[in-house]
């Protein structure tokens, strides 16, 4: 695993720790402020903006990533808390060029339209599928609530999980 | 010369950015950092009022500019004036004196930006915000639309509304209250600021690059207009609320300036209530008479709605009481109410949902009043023409859009009783509703380069804020050029680019995409024209009129055989491009009304006990003219209809009255539709184009979308309980 060490500036309130964690499989070491929140660690001081800040209060999914596998809202979660953890991200998911099938199956179904909670629906349905939560349309809708999108496109999101969930089914 | 066939127009294309959003490529405006050239980029947050009206008597910054990192806060205590030149009734504010940030003492609404703190980090900025100390002198605010006396209304009548109400055999009086909306687009407003000497950059949320953004700070800062430059690549949605250039700009503008620095400032979701606008509360008295058959005689229409006391907001909200039916006496009285809260804006559809919903379920509840079936009823109250302007319709097929859709909804089996069908616990109705909106257009630039690998760059300052104008226009370009898809780029949302009108009104396919087909069909007259008179083409001495150009190969109609390709011409006649400039500008002097329809059909449940509403299924078919993309117009008219069945059961933003408050500024009280909300949903578009439009036939999606969602839902309410309620949204409690 290749490592990176990385330091974001701790304001110099004393109020800052040390943390190692993996994102996109790449492992830091950095010192983090204390308010600093996992999303906005990804976004202000990793330059990882694929992961969207909609509400910062856990109310909207823009922000969901991987927490070990668990899809969590990153708004919700202080850095600090991530000693040890794998986190996965966005930009994390293609390899080598090759789209995640969810990622091929939102551009298939036309599952956005602004493309701002995209990166959080995709997330977040990956979650879904592995939790086993993507059985018939209406389990996904129910387990897909927590990611708002504002342009409406609910039901292709919808369409989109199911295709990966029945591919992934016949694998 | 010869008119190219259909290839990409017309057909469902994927979007040309998908790649890019779906790996989280697509830079919005708050991601825009380092990777971008902006180094030592500070962070802005707003300290906002917290009373709601009122004069600030001191702002204590000692504990904030304590907090390591804290750079600056700025105030009115210590900002400079800004010139701000006279912009009313352009870039899109409205009549009045726009707010002034910084400027002086003065509140006029809670949650009013009264100070801004810039730091090293995110953190730093939040932390020191909480830390401003700001005293006020507290007036009472005057926020209840309903306890507020009006200004003077703007008035409109055609024969004896009153007579013919008096003399009318059957009569309706019916007052309907509609809920404040916001916007929320998923992406809360953003601007990063940088100044170079007097020149500024902004990378901004906005739907208007050139006359909005970049006029209006042109305006704020006194600068001339070339010395700013307004960037906007993606918009993670916006509804209406990134048309005007809200005060935040400025803020974050003015504290780049003052520090030096690059700044990034970020609304908070809660700040997106007070410091973006909204759609207006309303409350609409509507008096209809009628004779036995349905057939509408007159209709008086009194109209409050919210608006600042700074600016006054007016919306297209009386349009479908004069037009969308024959009705020989209207009059109507249309008055602003100047309350203590920021000036509401235009969010899709705007005025149209909110007048149309207010028309739709009046007429059902016409058509239930005189036991006829409402479609008939529409039927019977046809239009012949314009009633306001006496001009023929371009196209109208409301009637058509009942026709499909009753059959493919199934309307016939409805059962007209209300009350009448039950599934289990639930109470079933079924609904319809008219949709209209007017057909917009505006002039528009595009410059269209096709360059010697036969490649084309075709740009203009628009924007998409999800509707998909970047594959719209790629499709257009590539067509009336004859190259394939991805051999066109389409670049927009750069206020150095061609300038385009505001991306809002239904209109950017009409303008923009009119000003493309012009620019492109100019450059392919060019290359023809170079490539006849060509000496060494094999097209030499061909007749122009009979060349047509597909996958950027040129050959002759008549003799395929001859052709040529624009790689080969352009390189072998030593250019590097050949280029134009295409506009378009909408024919002065109406000769027709122009507006898309839709007939859209709602089926709920209505938990008996518990008053619950769910949407079982919907459909709505559409008049709206040529489809650019069948894909994406589907995908807009679905989510449309996600939006209105927000404004019908879910969205309406709640004020504290005594203090001028929103109490739920936030995603978790606010209530948006969410997946579970949201389950068969369909749109179908008739098939034609409106060739009085504009030249591609285009007569507007995006806004007529949102519009009679809410009242076929509400008149399904009614016919699944027997219950018509006048609110929206139409909640738990209005139901129990």
């Amino acid at each position: 695993m290749p490592s990176q060490s990385a330091s974001v500036p701790a304001t110099a309130t004393g109020l800052a720790s040390q943390v190692s964690l993996s994102v996109n499989r790449v492992r830091r070491r950095m010192e983090v402020d204390n308010r600093t929140s996992l999303l906005d660690l990804l976004r202000e001081h990793l330059g990882l903006v694929g992961t969207k800040k909609g509400c910062d209060a856990g109310a909207c999914g823009a922000c969901t990533v991987l927490v070990n596998g668990v899809r969590m809202n990153a708004c919700l979660i202080l850095a600090v808390r991530m000693e040890g953890a794998e986190v996965t991200t966005i930009e994390g998911l293609a390899d080598e060029g090759e789209l995640h099938p969810m990622q091929q199956a939102f551009i298939d179904r036309d599952a956005f339209q602004c493309g701002y909670c995209t990166p959080g629906q995709i997330m977040s349905g990956i979650g879904c599928v592995s939790e086993g939560h993507a059985g018939s349309a209406e389990t996904i809708r129910e387990w897909m609530s927590g990611n708002i999108c504002r342009c409406g496109c609910y039901v292709r999101i919808t369409e989109a999980i199911q295709q990966v969930a029945s591919a992934s089914e016949g694998a | 010369m010869s008119s190219q066939p259909e290839v990409a127009v017309g057909s469902a294309k994927q979007r040309v950015e998908a790649r890019l959003k779906v790996t989280g490529r697509a830079p919005f405006t708050a991601d825009h950092g380092t990777a971008h050239g902006l180094e030592e980029v500070a962070h802005a947050v707003i300290v906002d009022s917290s009373v709601g009206r009122g004069r600030i008597t001191s702002i204590d910054t000692t504990e904030a500019d304590a907090v390591p990192g804290v750079v600056r806060v700025i105030s009115h205590a210590n900002a400079p004036t800004l010139p701000y030149d006279d912009n009313a009734g352009r870039s899109l504010n409205p009549p009045g004196e726009r707010l002034r940030v910084f400027q002086d003492d003065r509140v006029l609404f809670f949650g009013q930006p009264v100070a801004v703190v810039v730091a090293d980090t995110l953190e730093a900025a939040q932390h020191a915000a909480r830390l401003v100390e700001v005293r006020y002198d507290a007036e009472d605010p005057v926020t209840d639309l309903g306890a507020a006396p009006a200004d003077e209304p703007v008035r409109y009548s055609r024969g004896d509304a009153e007579e013919a109400l008096g003399s009318a055999p059957v009569r309706l009086d019916l007052t309907y209250r509609l809920a404040r909306n916001h916007h929320n687009p998923m992406e809360p407003h953003a601007t990063v600021a940088r100044w170079e000497g007097d020149r500024l950059t902004v990378w901004d949320k906005t739907q208007w690059v050139g006359d909005g953004t970049q006029r209006e700070l042109s305006t704020v800062f006194g600068l001339p207009r070339e010395q700013v430059r307004v960037i906007s690549p993606y918009l993670g949605g916006a509804f209406g609320s990134a048309l005007r250039c809200w005060p935040h700009v400025t803020i974050a503008a003015l504290a780049a300036r003052e520090t030096g620095r690059p700044v990034k400032l970020v609304l908070t979701r809660r700040q997106l209530y007070t410091g973006t606008g909204f759609r207006p509360a309303y409350e609409y008295r509507l008096r209809i008479g009628a004779d036995r058959h349905g057939r509408v005689l007159a209709t008086d229409h009194d109209i409050r709605s919210e608006t600042s006391s700074y600016e006054t907001f007016t919306e297209a909200v009386t349009a479908p009481g004069q037009t969308l039916y024959r009705t020989p006496h209207v009059r109507q009285a249309y008055r602003t109410v100047p309350l203590d809260v920021n000036t509401p804006t235009w969010m899709r559809g705007p005025g149209f949902a909110s007048g149309v919903h207010v028309l739709e379920t009046a007429l059902d509840e016409l058509a239930h009043e005189l036991g006829i079936d409402p479609i008939e009823l529409r039927r019977r109250n046809e239009p012949e023409q314009d009633e306001v302007s006496g001009l023929p319709f371009s196209t109208r097929r409301l009637l058509e859009c009942y026709a499909v859709g009753a059959r493919e909804f199934g309307w016939a089996e409805r059962n007209p009783t209300p009350g009448s069908t039950r599934d289990g616990n639930w109470l079933v109705g079924i609904g319809t509703a008219s949709a209209v909106c007017e057909t917009g257009r505006s002039a528009a630039r595009a410059s269209v380069q096709l360059r010697v690998d036969g490649t084309a760059l075709v740009q203009s300052a628009t924007s998409d804020m999800g509707p998909g104008t970047y594959t719209s226009m790629t499709q257009i370009a590539a067509d009336e050029l004859g190259v394939d898809l991805d051999d066109v780029v389409f670049r927009l949302g750069d206020s150095d680019l061609p300038p385009a009108p505001s991306h809002s009104g239904s209109k950017t396919t009409a303008s923009v995409g009119s000003a493309v087909l012009d620019g492109a069909r100019q450059v392919r007259q060019k290359a023809v024209e170079l490539a006849v008179a060509d000496t060494r083409s094999p097209l030499y001495g061909a007749d122009p009129a009979d060349v047509v150009v597909a996958h950027g190969v040129l050959r002759s109609r008549n003799d395929p055989a001859r052709r040529d390709s624009y790689r080969a011409l352009i390189g072998r006649n030593g250019r590097s491009r050949l280029e134009a400039i295409g506009a378009y500008v909408p024919p002065t002097g109406q000769s027709h009304s122009m507006s898309a329809y839709g007939a859209v059909f709602a089926e709920v449940g209505v938990d008996s006990a518990l008053g619950l509403v769910r949407i079982r299924r919907m459909l709505a078919v559409y008049d709206v003219g040529r489809i650019i993309n069948p894909l994406l117009a589907d995908s807009q008219a679905v989510g449309g209809m996600v939006g209105g069945i927000g404004m019908a059961l879910l969205e309406r933003t709640v004020t504290d009255h005594r203090d001028g408050r929103i109490v739920n500024a936030n995603l978790a009280d606010y209530l948006v539709p969410v997946s579970a909300d949201v389950h068969d949903l369909r749109a179908i578009f008739l098939d034609g184009r409106d060739d009085h439009a504009d030249p591609l036939g285009v007569k507007g999606l995006g806004e007529v979308v949102q519009v009679g969602v809410a009242p076929a839902i509400a008149n399904a309410v009614f016919h699944a309980t027997g219950r018509r309620v006048r609110e929206l949204p139409i909640t738990v409690e209005a139901l129990l």
